[in-house]
């Protein structure tokens, strides 16, 4: 196990400022594999078509493309958010920790983040209707990630919360059905309330909660594409299942 | 997103290469509008009602019945008026803001600001002018008097802003780089509408359709978001399986619910000078 720390991972997109910071975490063996991300920006426009459908490609399971895609690849996130805050309120120090305050927000994060989770396995289920074509449950390792350090907890919400606005605003445009972007908008709002939130219990009374390290100067927050997204992700090592995403933007 | 080229996406629909009378571009945008309304919205965008002057914002008001990019865009930029405004006057308030909320609401003050530059100039000859408002609804809030009633109606703008611009997305579809903008601007106000429902003791997100102590007038900005059915899969009874259990009101707070054009429309329209 080797501990890193990731800082400063810039968006070519925007160029924006540093966007993930985290510590504490350590790489662990395997990870995200990211093999022949699309890179074409074409506005997403692209139907999806039945070679694109998510599903084991050359052994591995690729996450798919067009609306089927963007959709697996939030359910994808959405796992680990779930994971990570069911671990943080099953910590045997969580009583103890955080306040009161912090464990009603903890709480709330991991009842929303879970019950996510299970609206994309639902939905995904529904809409694919193959079992073959729904993404496994990821198995994830935190490394060395103390549970029952207050701060290490809270920045790792941080970091999490705010890759999850910045993959719904950045994945947006590539969702072709409408009523699918205004479910997308009906969860990265809430994404955006959870930062907030966590933002200013690790600094009350300060402009961080939406603060000048993710907001830029026109006061738009960060958005940034399902490559950029998944390699910030797998260079946390966190996600322990490989998977692909050949036909994401 | 550079604002360059998000100016140069709407040059390119010709929509800023009005040059005609506020009258013209009006008519130039209608006809725009109907070639630009290309996406079917299965959701039903109500018309909107849009204040083009000063002097008449609430009383003759444009209707149309296309919902387009720029209408969208237009609504998005008179509730930035609105907040731009309502902040301003509450920093420029002696004594209203307390020391420890100061960069609190200095930030948002500053973001609205930001906004309103943004799409004016996204939409140049297209944009709206500022309505003149009037936040004390005719003097029945003492909202530059008293802390409390000023951040409960912060709350219910930010609030309004989430849901307006959510109810706008699909009208932004057939821009990419104008949906981007709108959804970057969108979760930027969830921030800050969770931070002040913090201030205020409540929770960061919408719980039902609890209006959280606001006067009973501020309840059509909360109505619908007691919704726990979300394509067709019922978030209120989603099962821990390891875990605390999860109560059914978690449901309809984590996802947060739209309001149409015309429903912000009507909110922001309590705030327009008589």
């Amino acid at each position: 196990m080797k501990k890193v720390k990731v800082e400063e991972v810039k968006s070519n997109l925007t160029n924006r400022r540093s966007f993930l910071k985290i510590s504490g975490l350590a790489i662990a063996g395997t990870g995200l594999v990211l093999a022949g991300c699309n890179n074409d920006d074409d506005g997403g426009m692209a139907p999806p078509v039945d070679n694109q459908l998510p599903g084991v490609r050359n052994g591995v399971f690729d996450l798919g493309g067009g609306d089927a895609g963007i959709l697996t690849y939030a359910y994808a996130l959405e796992q680990l958010e779930a994971d990570f805050y069911t671990r943080v309120v099953n910590g045997n120090n969580f009583g103890s920790v955080f306040s009161s305050e912090e464990q009603t927000v903890l709480t709330d994060l991991y009842n929303h983040e879970v019950i996510h989770r299970e609206f994309f396995r639902a939905a995904l289920t529904g809409a694919l209707n193959d079992p073959d074509r729904l993404l496994p449950d990821l198995n994830f390792d935190y490394g060395d990630l103390n549970f029952g350090n207050r701060l290490q907890v809270l920045n790792t919400a941080k970091t999490l919360e705010d890759t999850g606005v910045a993959a719904y605003n950045g994945a947006g445009r590539y969702i072709t059905t409408p009523d699918y972007l205004v479910i997308a908008g009906k969860i990265v709002s809430v994404e955006a309330r959870h930062a907030s939130a966590i933002r200013s219990l690790l600094n009350p009374g300060s402009a961080d909660f939406a603060g000048d390290d993710v907001i830029d100067a026109n006061g738009l927050d960060l958005a940034q594409m399902p490559s950029q997204i998944l390699a910030a992700v797998g260079s946390l090592g966190v996600v322990q299942t490989p998977f692909t995403a050949q036909f994401l933007p | 997103m550079n604002i360059i080229k998000f100016i140069e996406s709407f040059t390119d629909d010709n929509l800023l290469n009005s040059k005609g009378s506020r009258r013209d571009s009006f008519s130039q945008f209608k006809t725009l509008g109907k070639n630009m309304a290309t996406a079917a919205l299965p959701f039903g965008i109500a018309s909107l009602v849009l204040a083009p002057t000063k002097a008449n914002a609430a009383a003759t008001a444009f209707m149309t019945t296309q919902d387009t990019p720029t209408t969208a865009l237009q609504l998005a930029l008179i509730l930035e008026y609105l907040e731009d405004e309502f902040y301003q006057m509450a920093l420029d308030t002696n004594g209203l803001i307390p020391a420890a909320d100061q960069a609190i609401i200095a930030q948002i003050s500053q973001h609205e600001s930001a906004h309103v530059a943004f799409l004016a100039s996204a939409l140049g000859d297209m944009a709206p002018m500022k309505p003149d408002f009037d936040f004390t609804v005719g003097g029945a809030f003492d909202t530059f008097g008293d802390y409390p009633t000023f951040l409960a109606l912060s709350q219910a703008f930010e609030d309004t802003g989430v849901r307006a611009y959510k109810g706008q997305a699909g009208n932004l579809m057939s821009n990419g780089d104008l949906l981007t903008a709108g959804l970057q601007i969108h979760s930027v106000e969830a921030r800050h509408a969770s931070q002040i429902r913090r201030l205020r003791g409540q929770k960061g997100w919408i719980v039902g359709s609890d209006r959280g102590g606001l006067p009973e007038a501020a309840q059509a900005v909360y109505d619908g978001e007691e919704n726990a059915i979300q394509a067709g899969f019922n978030t209120a009874s989603v099962m821990a399986t390891n875990g605390p259990s999860i109560p059914a009101a978690a449901g309809p707070e984590s996802f947060d619910e739209i309001l149409t054009g015309q429903q912000a429309t009507d909110i922001a329209s309590l705030f327009f000078a008589q």
